[in-house]
């Protein structure tokens, strides 16, 4: 494969990983511990929603970020064809 | 039957269970025993990670610190799951592409030097004797409680059983004994936490539950009720935090960036088939890690909730059998300071008068434990709570000692000390390093040292300030040599680990946020460790030379799944 190539593949790959620590970073450091007692003043249910994201909703999100992960991943390798081959070890 | 029976009955039949795993997964080859021979398929490499991560501190002891700590316990669920977006993201598919056995290999190659290679060696075996250690103590407790042996027996009847299926089947055993014994925690977790969901607010799932109204008609939610609670015996209010937001912001970080950086969990992620796989079970071990990490909340709100309710103006006379149990291991007490029978129980932050003088001294970490019995829940659902115990720190101990037997008998026998060495005797050298592994984190666990539950920070913020950062750069940043990675490790160790010392060992009455740098408490300091390591090294290699080429084409290697090779 080409280095142009490669180079575009890396890019893509750091592109979607910037954009999921992006929203990683605002979940948990944002929401559950900066600005935890802004949020502390809308209601979900029972929950303040600040405490709600620290102890429930940040990791929810952090489980969707790993398998959306998966996803463009699995999809970028097909598209640059640098996925494994079967045997491949 | 009596909890007694129960527990025998449960405890034996999952402990047979893990024998008859191990049995018939036994070790061939090297690579079968620091890898599994690199064929455990995502799904079951997803439930053993979860279960080698998940160890007697997050079945045992996290609700319970939650449970006492409110909204500043959240630092651990968010520290302790958070890093295995890192870890996917930033780690696990370079380093399975990379495909060696350990991370030493991996600092060793990457960084073209035996020096960084020993460096790692020693951070990852201090790291997990700090850590196993701690479960083998783990094991002992439970055995204690609720078996009424010996601490000593039980510990060493839980080396037996990690002795077995270590030594013979290496990664192979261990991968499935942990699919096992995942299966066995997380029912064991999940039982009583939905039975006490149903009792306290009628919802049969906790993480609902937990935001839900109470059960006794009276509409209100169990967060307020316990914020009432709370604040009318002086406590501060459950959902409210009392730490520093930036102590707060750098514990997180420091929990996290180290999770990532633990090398029994990277090590998990060699042993699936490809580069993909290793992406998808991290995935599936974050899921599998979750479902007990959102009930764990919810357990430590509904533990607090039912333990003041039970004990608060009780008269001793007619405490429950559980609190008199408990009190005979010394983890739970009373004192009559105002004689008049009754057990009260204050917060400190509360009026000190005569009348609200707490009576009360309780161990965060008996809640869990307790927790079925404090709720009457059947006998056998709190034998399961033992046998759930024991299935999270047998797991976690076996992955600790598989690092630590692969670290001597790889990295620096094979590699380092007798190269000269063939694959059947670094396996014979392997299995003795086990064995020698799981005397010593025995004895650890019979004669703790008085400090282990400091140590444990140590583990944490060393990973952080160590391995996470120089793994990351090795990856992402084609530029950093071999000079950079180990100035970068030796300044971000050797800052916190001072850090951690003084405040812990050497001045301990200083340990206050007012002597902190920056307000950062030892448990968060981690993170700045973390900084300082990644500012150093990206100093020093830009004014020594670049690493060598063939270095630089096998990072480009890395980056990408198949082999650039074959893909031309």
């Amino acid at each position: 494969m080409d280095t142009s190539r490669l180079k575009a593949y890396w890019r893509m790959n750091l592109t979607y990983v910037g954009i999921l620590l992006i929203i990683w970073f605002t979940v948990s450091y944002g929401f559950s511990i900066l600005f935890v007692n802004q949020l502390d003043q809308v209601r979900f249910a029972g929950f303040k929603l600040g405490f709600w994201f620290a102890q429930q909703g940040s990791i929810y999100v952090f489980v969707l970020l790993i398998f959306v992960y998966v996803f463009l991943m699995n999809r970028l390798d097909r598209k640059f064809g640098v996925a494994e081959k079967q045997g491949d070890r | 039957m009596g909890i007694q029976a129960w527990t025998y009955t449960l405890v034996f039949l999952s402990f047979a269970l893990y024998i008859g795993i191990a049995i018939r997964s036994r070790a061939k080859s090297t690579s079968d025993f620091y890898v599994a021979g690199k064929d455990v398929s995502p799904l079951a490499n997803g439930m053993a990670t979860a279960a080698d991560w998940m160890s007697a501190a997050s079945f045992i002891s996290m609700a319970g610190l939650i449970s006492f700590m409110g909204r500043d316990g959240s630092v651990y669920l968010l520290g302790w799951t958070g890093g295995y977006v890192l870890l996917a993201l930033l780690l696990a598919p370079y380093l399975r592409k990379f495909g060696k056995f350990t991370v030493p290999d991996f600092v060793g190659e990457r960084y073209y030097s035996q020096a960084a290679r020993l460096v790692a060696v020693v951070c990852a075996i201090f790291i997990s004797f700090t850590y196993v250690a701690g479960q083998m103590r783990g094991v002992g407790v439970v055995f204690s409680r609720f078996l009424e042996v010996d601490i000593t027996v039980g510990v060493i009847i839980g080396m037996a059983i990690v002795f077995f299926y270590a030594v013979i089947g290496g990664m192979k055993g261990i991968t499935y004994t942990q699919v096992a014994q995942y299966c066995v925690l997380i029912f064991a977790y999940m039982v009583p936490a939905i039975f006490i969901s149903i009792l306290l607010t009628g919802n049969v799932i906790p993480q609902f539950g937990f935001g839900s109204s109470l059960a006794d008609g009276s509409g209100t939610y169990l967060l307020d009720k316990l914020d009432q609670l709370n604040r009318d015996l002086g406590f501060h209010a459950y959902t409210s935090g009392t730490k520093g937001t930036l102590d707060v912001f750098c514990i997180t970080a420091a929990l996290m960036v180290g999770t990532a950086g633990l090398p029994h969990v990277i090590i998990r992620f060699f042993t699936v088939p490809k580069v993909r796989d290793a992406r998808l079970s991290a995935g599936y071990a974050l899921l599998f890690i979750a479902i007990l990490y959102t009930t764990a909340p919810a357990v430590a709100a509904f533990a607090r909730t039912n333990f003041i309710n039970t004990i608060h103006n009780t008269p001793y006379s007619e405490a429950p059998q559980w609190f008199k149990n408990w009190q005979k291991t010394g983890l739970l007490d009373w004192e009559d300071k105002n004689s008049d029978g009754v057990m009260q129980y204050f917060g400190d932050t509360g009026e000190q008068s005569a009348s609200q003088q707490n009576e009360i001294t309780v161990d965060r970490d008996i809640i869990v434990l307790a927790n079925p019995e404090i709720a009457k829940l059947p006998n056998w659902v709190i034998a399961l709570v033992a046998a759930g115990g024991l299935a999270a720190a047998l797991s976690t101990a076996a992955g600790l000692l598989l690092v630590i037997s692969t670290s001597i008998s790889h990295d620096l026998l094979k590699k380092v000390l007798m190269p000269k060495i063939v694959e059947r005797q670094e396996l014979l050298y392997a299995r003795l390093a086990a064995g020698a592994a799981v005397i010593i984190a025995g004895y650890f666990g019979i004669n703790p040292p008085g400090f282990v539950a400091q140590v444990v920070a140590f583990a944490f913020g060393l990973a952080a300030s160590s391995f996470f950062p120089i793994i990351i750069l090795g990856i992402f940043y084609k530029r950093m040599n071999k000079e950079g990675a180990i100035a970068g490790m030796v300044s971000g160790i050797v800052f916190t680990a001072s850090y951690i010392i003084y405040f812990k060992f050497i001045n301990p009455t200083a340990n206050n946020s007012e002597n902190w740098l920056f307000g950062i408490s030892p448990e968060g300091i981690g993170s700045l460790g973390m900084l300082i390591n990644v500012t150093v090294a990206l100093l020093v290699s830009k004014v020594t030379p670049a690493p060598p080429e063939e270095i630089q084409k096998m990072i480009e290697d890395i980056r990408i799944p198949g082999s650039a090779s074959e893909i031309v």
